[in-house]
């Protein structure tokens, strides 16, 4: 009987084992369908044509150039408010808090933060920044709302970095008499770049796929605007506009070559974000700024 | 005086680096063998070697044989968990599971087949009683064994590999982490073990090897230097080099 | 000069500590918001009707207002995607934590990364191509479109969360105790299901939790393959989820009419199903995880 018990064990491991294989074997499959049907079907639509006109009813043609642009506005938008705001939440929170109550009630609710779902924010982003503050649909009151959804990133990923920059170093600039600020400014953060860098990466490519929150806040305008323009005037980014080719106008060929666009540009940002955070890794030397 | 286990020219490499040359070597049955030597020696090599935990080792090849009731234990087709459920090792760091007192001790068992809830409970009382541990625990059987302090958590871990009703015993420098106290309640423990099961211990301390051990072996930058009766190793060791670590010149 | 500097030191301390506060002025801010703008509805329509009415027509002649179908959708769309989503993910974990060669690895690795990148409209995009029409002629229905494809999308979408987060669980299980099993005669597999995963128990649960929140949160994924319709759920009916309903009526619902309100409604009961279930979901982790 032992010897069958024996059989019968080394039987079901195998069988464990095949199981493994094959859930791993699944989750690639799905992974290659998509990224294989994104491909064929958005490739041979990509055209230069695509990307550099935009959409014309008169000449029946149809161009993302405006949506490019809007995204490229509305990251640099929710970025340039995000990056200070979140990266002062955590100075504070790794190098001036005091009460570590407070530190807790802060980091709870950047946690929370996370978990709300982006519709939500879309939601409380039209309430807030068109109805309340009076702001038209556009660029602005998008990355507004970008800003409330991005900051746990940053906060995050700047008090990593933060972090690691060795209490010595503080320590050795406040024994030669330098304030907490002068030894933010000047010991602290430069050291910290790299992985603040790293931060604002991430945080574009959670921009670039974005979608539910602008629905609303930024809308569904497909017209061809300068910066200053895009600020204040409806403004659909590549994400919303792929929403609409494809289930409002039925432009499959279009929509997939957009998911295309969109595929590239966070292999990329995924790919900026790794070598980044590989830098912040080696790096060795404390970097310290003069004055 | 039979032999249970015995290696014939064993040598080892992990990589490049060969850790063990040509050891021949028997190990009688319900004796205790102590394997001792300086750090680095090899000796925990040649111990993980007996029950081919060195198979986790990415890069471990070796040549000669290990025989264990005369049949070759590396031969293709042996089945490694049965041989592994007969020798038996308890490591230098206890490593108890992050489960019960009860459920630590009874893994072995439900592992290798046993379900039937009393006879888990015999098994699990009688191992406690083996490793010495069962007064102290007997109340609280169902309290995390991460619970039990160092010393209380080794001997649940001998209880743990004598739950599997093992011929063998190897015990990976056990003591070594422990207090003076937990580390003289196992002395006692091997000593009363050996009546039952064949122990091997490494070791780094002398004294305990000169203490309980029936046999001893030492090692020496991966050889097997001498290898007999620990009374003889300790007054008239035979080589020169056992003399010199004995006597405390080296190691 | 030296008080020029303390100045300036006091000066950035409030500064950073206004940044700091930031956060929880954000989140006061939301839900403040969410309930000014969602009572009103719930306090004309009733809040049992509300919630537990069958019926959602405001655009009729006798209009309804009752999102029991959506919360149903919701729950039946978070626990379908769940119940396939989870454990292929926690397989594929085990798999990448233990059994997988070194090279199989990274690149399985890369593949969940790669998932884990895709933006949400991509997915239901695929979906809406791919899955809509399989499902159609799998089924003989008249559209694909349903909570089947839905859950099926979410359950894609939530698979990355789920793989990373318990991969790293599982390699955090201390060696010693995978040696401790192996060496009292246990198979390789036998040592990760029943020493390395219950080891690993509070990661993986961290994961699970993760991922059946961005399931219930995700709108853009699904509003294009579920269909759309106020149905009460149905596999292969066409629905709404709390999520859909929000976002397909917003753009066409008047202004200061009950029915724009109403959608408001919906994403505070979102807002407090997903607060109560991430409570929810953190007790029962504690309680099961923390022993020590």
């Amino acid at each position: 009987m032992k010897d069958t018990g024996m059989a019968k064990r080394l039987a079901r491991d195998r069988a464990r084992r095949g199981l493994l294989y094959f859930c791993a074997g699944l989750t690639c499959c799905i992974l290659l369908t998509m990224i294989g049907e994104i491909l064929y079907r958005g490739l041979g639509s990509l055209t230069w044509k695509l990307v550099s006109t935009q959409s014309s009813y008169l000449r029946n043609t149809i161009g993302i150039l405006p949506n490019i642009l809007n995204t490229l506005y509305i990251i640099f938008v929710a970025l340039v408010i995000a990056l200070p705001v979140g990266v002062g939440a955590a100075v504070y929170l790794t190098e001036y808090a005091a009460s570590k109550r407070l530190v807790r009630v802060i980091e709870f609710a950047t946690e929370t933060l996370t978990g709300i779902p982006s519709i939500l924010f879309g939601l409380v982003g039209m309430l807030v920044f068109l109805q309340l503050l009076g702001l038209q649909e556009g660029i602005l009151a998008g990355g507004l709302t970008l800003v409330v959804m991005i900051l746990p990133t940053i906060i995050r990923t700047t008090q990593e970095s933060l972090k690691t920059v060795p209490d010595a170093w503080r320590e050795g600039a406040l024994a030669l008499g330098a304030g907490k600020w002068r030894v933010v400014r000047t010991v602290v953060l430069p050291n910290a770049m790299d992985g603040i860098l790293t931060g604002c990466i991430l945080a574009a490519g959670r921009i670039v796929g974005e979608s539910a929150a602008l629905l609303f806040t930024a809308g569904f305008g497909f017209v061809l605007n300068d910066f200053a323009g895009s600020l204040q005037s409806s403004s659909a980014t590549l994400t919303v506009a792929l929403y609409v080719y494809a289930s409002e106008r039925g432009e499959t060929g279009v929509a997939f070559a957009i998911a295309c666009l969109l595929l590239l540009l966070t292999l990329l940002l995924n790919l900026a974000a790794d070598r980044a955070a590989k830098k912040f890794k080696n790096r060795e030397a404390p970097v310290c700024r003069k004055s | 005086m039979s032999e249970i286990l015995k290696t014939e020219k064993l040598s080892l490499w992990y990589g490049e680096h060969q850790a063990l040359h040509e050891i021949t070597a028997s190990i009688p049955a319900n004796e205790v063998t102590a394997l001792i030597g300086p750090s680095g020696c090899g000796k925990s090599t040649f111990l993980k070697t007996l029950n081919r935990m060195n198979d986790l080792v990415p890069g471990a090849r070796h040549t000669g044989g290990v025989l264990y009731h005369g049949a070759e234990i590396y031969a293709p087709g042996t089945d490694v968990t049965a041989l592994r459920r007969q020798i038996g090792m308890v490591f230098q760091k206890a490593n108890p599971f992050p489960m019960s007192i009860y459920d630590n001790v009874a893994y072995g068992p439900r592992t290798h087949g046993t379900r039937e809830r009393k006879k888990l409970d015999e098994l699990v009382e009688k191992s406690l009683r083996e490793a010495a541990i069962w007064d102290e625990v007997k109340d609280r059987l169902r309290a995390s064994a991460l619970g039990l302090s160092g010393g209380q958590q080794q001997r649940l871990c001998i209880a743990r590999a004598l739950a599997v009703k093992p011929e063998i015993l190897l015990l990976d420098e056990s003591t070594s982490a422990l207090d003076p106290i937990s580390t003289s309640k196992i002395e006692d423990l091997i000593a009363e073990l050996k009546k039952q099961y064949t122990v091997v211990m490494v070791t780094h301390n002398m004294q305990q090897a000169a203490r309980i051990s029936d046999r001893t072996a030492f090692f020496l930058l991966g050889e097997l230097i001498e290898f007999g009766s620990t009374e003889k190793i300790f007054s008239m060791p035979a080589q020169k080099k056992t003399e010199d670590y004995i006597s405390g010149r080296f190691g | 000069m030296r008080k020029r500097k303390a100045a300036l030191e006091q000066l950035m301390r409030m500064v950073f500590l206004l940044c700091g506060i930031v956060s929880v002025a954000f989140v006061l801010l939301i839900s403040v918001y969410l309930i000014i703008a969602g009572l009103p509805a719930i306090r004309e329509i009733g809040l049992w009707k509300f919630l537990f009415g069958t019926k959602w027509a405001p655009t009729f002649s006798e209009p309804a207002y009752g999102i029991l179908p959506f919360i149903l959708t919701s729950i039946y769309g978070t626990a379908g995607a769940a119940l396939l989503g989870v454990p292929l993910g926690v397989l594929t974990a085990v798999f990448l934590a233990k059994a997988a060669p070194p090279r199989a690895a990274s690149l399985l690795h890369t593949a969940v990364e790669l998932l884990a990148g895709i933006p949400s409209v991509v997915y239901g995009l695929v979906g809406m191509i791919l899955l809509v029409p399989a499902i159609q002629r799998l089924f003989g229905l008249s559209s694909g479109a349903c909570l089947l494809a839905a859950i099926l999308v979410l359950a894609v979408m939530i698979l990355p969360s789920i793989v990373s987060v318990s991969e790293n669980a599982l390699r955090a299980v201390p060696e010693e105790y995978e040696q401790a099993s192996l060496a009292l005669g246990a198979t390789g597999t036998e040592t990760w299901f029943r020493v390395s995963l219950p080891a690993a128990k509070s990661g993986v649960a961290a994961s699970i939790v993760l991922g059946l929140g961005r399931a219930i949160g995700e709108a853009m994924a699904i509003i294009m393959v579920s269909g759309n319709v106020a149905n009460m759920p149905g596999l292969f009916r066409s629905v709404r989820f709390l999520t859909t309903a929000v976002a397909s009526e917003m753009s066409y619902a008047a202004v200061g009419s009950l029915q724009r309100q109403a959608l408001f409604s919906i994403g505070l009961v979102l807002f407090l199903f997903i607060m109560l279930l991430n409570a929810f979901l953190n007790l029962v982790i504690k309680k099961g995880g923390g022993r020590r």
